[in-house]
């Protein structure tokens, strides 16, 4: 009966109503053209300028349109960059280990030792209270801690366990990778203990009554589970403290140098297109070091 | 292929907190049989299972497997494997290494472990999928690969955690089959957990009736179907019509109930320990259409409901005070004489059909 009606009914309708429908194909496209304008205009035409303004020429007063690879040359082929690029690299390398260990031990209490759901959001947000204010501030805030005459310092000096404060607690690598560590541990927690919330809990009564012991458990069954999260948390953090600029600044006083750190001097001088071309060899690892990371362990389980 | 343990367990509780999830229960599972635990959720058969596990700790009375008394035991030193509900295979690790990874935490040698987990998964007709992933296999498949990784360390006894929830029904009756199989050609003592009445009687030596933390029978599943030891079971099970009420005259064997605003029943059964108050059960395939033979044994009730079955016919009646009485009448009986919704039909059944139940002493 239906098949008639649409026949005989819908049939002299159908020219008006194609009229104003939109081809499928169209619609599709349609739906995407937001956010690949947004995506377009907020990320690939900037990678695009910088990638046409490293091949430019420059003076200390302006930019001009050219295609030189010297630019390159000059970033590469000088020492300083290698250190400095080194000296970004092991802070990625220290910060990632310390950051792993400690997000995974605090995502691991969150997840099996909190019993009631509710503990458990109320102690991941406090985890959370921090992002509550900036960076900087957060960052800043360690220097009456650390600082000569700061409450370390003069603790230590009181209770009389060092004759004179101690110098490298402030505008030193450790305080570089303390305020690192302390800015990007919960990038680590947070997926982490995404993937801890996923495992069923009868997978570990299953390992104990096959006669694991509780590490046995932790290094066969919870680790291998929980390395899709401690892999999105390490892109976060490796990504995160090789572009970092701000912390390396304030927290070495200016004796540490990190690539963004370097790019800043560079435009502060003027020099684009030579930071320019520094930010491309900067992409272009942080790229290779994220393509590492998911050829060794597959995340798509876990988006 | 090992050796099967008897599993006595001995005025068990668990409580948590505040609440008792099981009262004291003792019950003794003879070496190499087929045990279900059956009930309605929340009644405490899994609790009982995953004690007897060792998944749970008991609060008061001991388990005992074979000689052992196993009460404070870690799970994988009491000579028990456990199959859980959703089987909990690694999802990281393919069947091979699923199937060995008590070996491997034993610190087997890897070719030997593989090489035993390989034999497992022969037997359970898995031989070809090895190197797949559990996410890669269907349900039944799963539950072959959980059976496997429970029998490779040789237990005495194996723990089934509603095995077959998981399963579509045809590939539930098929893998019901399999265990029923695999638990003759092993003899090992297997204790499966289920709330289908069907399972249990098709699977069990002795189904273990629970309620509310507390064993109502335990018996052969011809037992329980035909002398249902108290209205629960026969409720539970479904194939009898529980009476209660007062009882008017008890005379040895025979007894006497009347209901209120109602009719008389005659039962026959032990009423030794009975009170004023007593339940029969009547079974519901033996009531007849018909003047009854002797007073006590039948009613006369108008029909509310009829349900065709297809090989028999169910008849849902209302009268002599009773509420909803079952009559399942074959379909040749039912057409030899149709009857319709709102008639007044007569209904009869014999003096063995219904016998007295008893009650729990709480």
């Amino acid at each position: 009966m239906a098949t008639i009606t649409s026949a005989d009914a819908v049939k002299p309708e159908m020219p008006k109503a194609r009229s104003f429908r939109i081809p499928l194909g169209l619609v599709s496209y349609l739906q995407a053209t937001p956010l690949t304008l947004i995506l377009g205009f907020f990320l690939a035409l900037p990678i695009l300028m910088i990638v046409i303004v490293s091949f430019w020429d420059y003076d200390f007063a302006q930019m001009y349109p050219d295609f030189l690879t010297m630019n390159y040359v000059e970033t590469l082929g000088s020492w300083v960059t290698w250190k400095t690029y080194l000296n970004t690299l092991k802070f990625a390398a220290i910060v990632w280990a310390i950051t792993l260990f400690v997000g995974f031990w605090v995502a691991y209490f969150l997840a099996f030792h909190i019993r009631t759901s509710a503990m458990q959001m109320v102690l991941f947000l406090v985890c959370t209270v921090p992002f509550l204010t900036s960076n900087i501030i957060r960052m800043i805030s360690w220097i009456p801690v650390l600082g000569r005459n700061g409450l370390i310092n003069s603790a230590l000096v009181s209770a009389g366990i060092v004759p004179e404060p101690i110098q490298w607690l402030l505008y030193s690598d450790f305080a570089v990778v303390l305020a690192m560590v302390h800015l990007y541990t919960l990038f680590m927690v947070t997926p982490i203990f995404n993937t801890l919330m996923r495992i069923d809990k009868s997978l570990v009564e299953a390992a104990r009554d096959a006669g694991a012991t509780s590490f046995q458990i932790l290094t066969n069954v919870i680790i291998p589970l929980a390395k899709p999260g401690m892999a999105i948390g390490t892109i976060f953090v490796v990504t995160l403290v090789m572009a970092d600029f701000s912390t390396v600044q304030v927290m070495s006083g200016g004796q540490s140098a990190s690539v963004a750190l370097m790019m800043k001097n560079q435009m502060s001088l003027l020099q684009y297109p030579a930071a320019a071309a520094n930010a491309v060899v900067l992409l272009v690892l942080v790229l290779l070091m994220v393509a590492g990371i998911l050829r060794i362990v597959d995340i798509r389980k876990e988006l | 292929m090992s050796k099967a343990a008897e599993i006595d367990i001995a005025s068990v509780t668990k409580t948590y907190g505040t609440t008792t999830a099981v009262h004291a229960i003792s019950l003794k599972i003879p070496a190499g049989t087929y045990c279900c635990l059956l009930g309605p959720s929340g009644c405490g058969k899994t609790s009982t299972l995953r004690m007897i596990a060792g998944h749970e700790s008991i609060t008061s009375g001991d388990v005992r497997l074979g000689n052992t008394v196993v009460t404070d035991l870690p799970p994988a030193k009491r000579g028990t494997a456990m199959m859980f509900q959703s089987y909990a295979l690694f999802p990281h690790l393919d069947l091979v290494d699923n199937v060995a990874f008590s070996l491997k935490m034993k610190g087997v040698d890897k070719d030997v472990r593989r090489a035993k987990a390989m034999d497992l998964l022969r037997l359970m007709q898995m031989e070809g999928y090895a190197t797949r992933r559990p996410a890669q296999l269907s349900g039944g498949q799963q539950q072959r690969v959980a059976l496997a990784r429970a029998l490779i360390t040789d237990p005495e006894a194996l723990l089934l955690d509603e095995p077959l929830s998981a399963l579509d029904p045809f590939l539930k009756i098929r893998m019901r089959a399999e265990l029923k199989k695999l638990q003759t050609s092993l003899g090992i003592t297997f204790v499966h957990v289920t709330h289908s009445q069907e399972e249990a009687m098709a699977l069990a030596d002795i189904i273990v009736i629970m309620n509310d933390g507390r064993i109502e029978q335990a018996a052969h599943p011809r037992v329980v179907f035909e002398k249902p030891a108290t209205a629960f079971v026969a409720k539970f099970m479904g194939n009898h019509n529980v009476i209660s009420g007062r009882v008017t005259k008890s005379a040895g064997q025979e007894l006497m109930l009347s209901v209120p605003a109602g009719a008389d029943f005659l039962a026959v059964g032990d009423n030794g320990e009975l009170t004023d108050q007593a339940d029969i059960a009547i079974r519901t395939d033996h009531v007849r259409i018909g003047q009854p033979s002797e007073t006590g044994l039948g009613f006369t009730g108008s029909i509310t409901n009829i349900e065709y079955r297809g090989s028999s016919v169910k008849l849902s009646v209302n009268g002599a005070g009773i509420e909803d009485f079952t009559a399942i009448l074959s379909d040749t009986d039912f057409f030899a004489n149709p009857v319709k919704v709102g008639e007044a039909i007569p209904l009869c059944w014999g003096r063995e059909d219904a016998i007295v139940l008893g009650r729990l002493k709480h």
